[in-house]
């Protein structure tokens, strides 16, 4: 059983504040971290290994940096880590990431077949769930997105049976291998890595892919030029022509507060009133 | 995946000619065991006023098992503003899958070229959005929150939240086509219904049979709606955020919300923090809702939450900061200590309806 699992580092975005005055992103001091949906398709991949052997490929595509979140996969009991890096690939959009790690992956399988490519649902960051479904498409592998449960994996009939997350219930499918999950959150749990795998972690010498050793030979497929989506300007939202009306009394009293504003909002807003009446109980 | 930040301003870029003939707006019409998801009527909504801007027809996009009613589906997408609507029927249809979707709505995409394709961000929708924009090589911007047409180039300005919800941009495609937006249920309103309009329908074939499709689907567990928050399509909504301090305190929010029967709703932190499921999350992150009345309770109101209630009928907001920025897009504020006002809110509300049902 041979598992890539493609993950992200991502800032901590709880702790993304904007500055005040110049509506700039203060980027000091913000940890950054394994984006947290990726680590339920890391602990996922880890399990079937738990269960029928072979190995975990943790992949990422981003700057030098990254490394530390590869070798937080490795503390985990990932086997094997890479990291994508170039300068090519700055600015990339959902199209032109699903591009780089699609034909990384395709550079992997040379060595070692995959039967599953995991990724997180999406990310922290960028939240739209299109890295995955790309990387599925182009390497034309079966797409199980929000998956919860693996029911089944039968490796000499090259089969699977998931359960998938739909709108109003959850979908049983079986399908074949290879094929791409999207793992959906609050499906497992991290487990705290070994001793013998945080040693390794620490010392392993990690495979840096550039654009040439991920196969990629037209640059103009990748990073900014393989982006068809532009993004313009950055601002931050406009407030509403008037400012909320602000409730006060002589007293402050949160009682005299709270009748005050009941008054105000029954008269300017008969309808509300109305429509609770018509519910409470 | 998007970073604004390593982009130059914006560059000036002309649509390749081979897309010089593409026109008009689609949504698709995502339909689920015989029921159209209420995003795509939304939708409709506002691909009307995009089309309008263009001098464009709008267009759905029906796929679904042969019958009455997916070919139902199309007369209610007139009547929600769709001047025609693409037809695909067929068998393997039936379920969602997104091989024979994928297949179906690429198709019909490099056949009938439209320049705009709007799908509702859900499950389903982001599968799909997913696939035929990879397949099509163009771009596509998740859960806008804004679309409008830029006057100088004729294209999409696909507005979203980024870093984390803690600023907007807008997103252009400017040399591909066709302009893939998804957008989230409730973001846009829904439009009003005329059951007077009608228009044509365009069949197409799928072309795929059953044996070439590789997954299959065994069984649908549907789910059992009592047992999970109904927040998104809501009317009355009491959230509760940071400023409540404690997980202990957060029974105030539910106190309110049982006077009210209304639905309890959470921001971000402390869904993180796990004193609320994820389910009751408001926000880019969370669910987007437009209830009739909102009432936030010790939530500051980050872009990241306001972009997920703004367009509430009426916002209430209770929060300790005078300076808060929920205050900038509320109806109503009231300053002070949420662990205060909550309580005395409820037994307002309480002695209020409780007269107001004794008259009515």
């Amino acid at each position: 059983m041979h598992s890539v699992v493609c993950i992200k580092q991502v800032p901590d975005s709880a702790q993304i504040r904007v500055h005040p005055v110049t509506n700039t992103i203060m980027r000091q001091g913000v940890p950054a971290i394994i984006n947290p949906y990726d680590l339920f398709a890391l602990e996922q991949a880890l399990r079937l290994k738990d269960r029928f052997g072979g190995t975990v490929t943790v992949v990422t595509m981003g700057p030098p940096q990254a490394e530390v979140a590869l070798r937080k996969a490795l503390s985990f009991g990932a086997d094997e880590a890479i990291l994508v890096s170039d300068r090519a690939f700055a600015g990339a959009d959902t199209l032109a990431t699903s591009c780089a790690l699609a034909s990384t992956i395709r550079q992997i399988r040379k060595n070692m077949p995959v039967d599953i490519v995991f990724t997180g649902k999406q990310t922290i960051d960028g939240d739209t769930a299109q890295v995955g479904p790309g990387i599925a498409r182009r390497l034309d592998l079966q797409l199980l997105t929000y998956v919860s449960r693996i029911l089944e994996v039968d490796h000499g009939a090259r089969q699977i049976r998931v359960e998938r997350r739909a709108e109003g219930g959850v979908q049983v499918l079986r399908t074949a291998l290879p094929c791409l999950i999207t793992m959906l959150e609050g499906t497992n749990e991290m487990r705290f890595g070994t001793m013998a795998d945080m040693f390794r972690a620490a010392r392993a010498e990690l495979k840096v892919w550039d654009r040439l050793a991920a196969g990629i030979e037209d640059p103009s497929l990748v990073g900014l030029k393989g982006s068809p989506t532009v993004v313009g300007k950055v601002f931050a939202p406009k407030p509403r022509a008037l400012r909320a009306e602000m409730i006060e009394t002589a007293t402050q009293e949160p009682k005299d507060l709270a009748v005050t504003l009941l008054a105000k909002l029954f008269t300017q807003h008969p309808r509300i009133e109305r429509e609770l009446a018509r519910r409470a109980v | 995946m998007i970073e604004p930040a390593k982009k130059p301003a914006r560059r000036k870029v002309e649509l390749d000619p081979r897309f010089a003939s593409y026109k008009g707006v689609w949504v698709f019409i995502e339909n689920e065991r015989g029921a159209v998801h209420p995003v795509s009527w939304e939708l409709l909504g506002e691909g009307r006023k995009l089309a309008d801007v263009l001098g464009v027809e709008l267009a759905g996009v029906v796929m679904g098992p042969p019958g009455e009613a997916t070919r139902g589906f199309c007369a209610e997408a007139f009547h929600h503003g769709a001047d025609f609507c693409y037809l695909v029927q067929d068998e393997v249809l039936r379920d969602y899958r997104n091989e024979p979707y994928t297949k179906g709505l690429t198709d019909l995409v490099n056949a009938c070229q439209p320049e705009i394709l709007l799908l509702g961000a859900t499950t389903l929708g982001r599968d799909l959005a997913g696939s035929v924009a990879t397949t099509l090589a163009t771009g596509l911007t998740a859960d806008c929150t804004e679309l409008a047409i830029d006057p100088e180039s004729r294209c999409l300005a696909a507005t979203r939240p980024t870093f984390g919800g803690s600023l907007l941009c807008t997103i252009m495609t400017q040399r591909h086509r066709p302009q893939m937006a998804t957008v989230r249920p409730r973001v846009m309103a829904m439009p009003d219904r005329d059951s007077s309009r009608s228009g044509r329908i365009v069949e197409h074939p799928l072309g795929m049979v059953e044996s070439s499709i590789v997954t299959k689907v065994l069984e649908y567990l549907p789910d059992n709606r009592q047992d999970q928050p109904q927040l998104v399509y809501a009317d009355i909504i009491v959230a509760g955020g940071r400023g409540l301090k404690k997980p202990e305190n957060f029974h105030r929010v539910w106190d309110l919300a049982r006077v009210l029967g209304a639905e309890v709703g959470a921001s971000r932190p402390v869904v993180q923090a796990g004193w609320v499921e994820l389910d009751r999350q408001v926000g880019q992150s969370g669910k987007t809702v437009r209830p009739k009345l909102y009432i936030a309770a010790g939530i500051s109101g980050a872009v990241q939450h306001r972009v997920g209630m703004q367009d509430s009928d009426v916002i209430i907001a209770i929060n300790n900061d005078p300076n808060a920025p929920i205050f900038d897009f509320a109806h109503y504020g009231i300053v002070g200590n949420a662990m205060q006002i909550l309580p005395a809110l409820t037994e307002a509300f309480r002695a209020h309806l409780a007269q107001a049902r004794k008259v009515g």
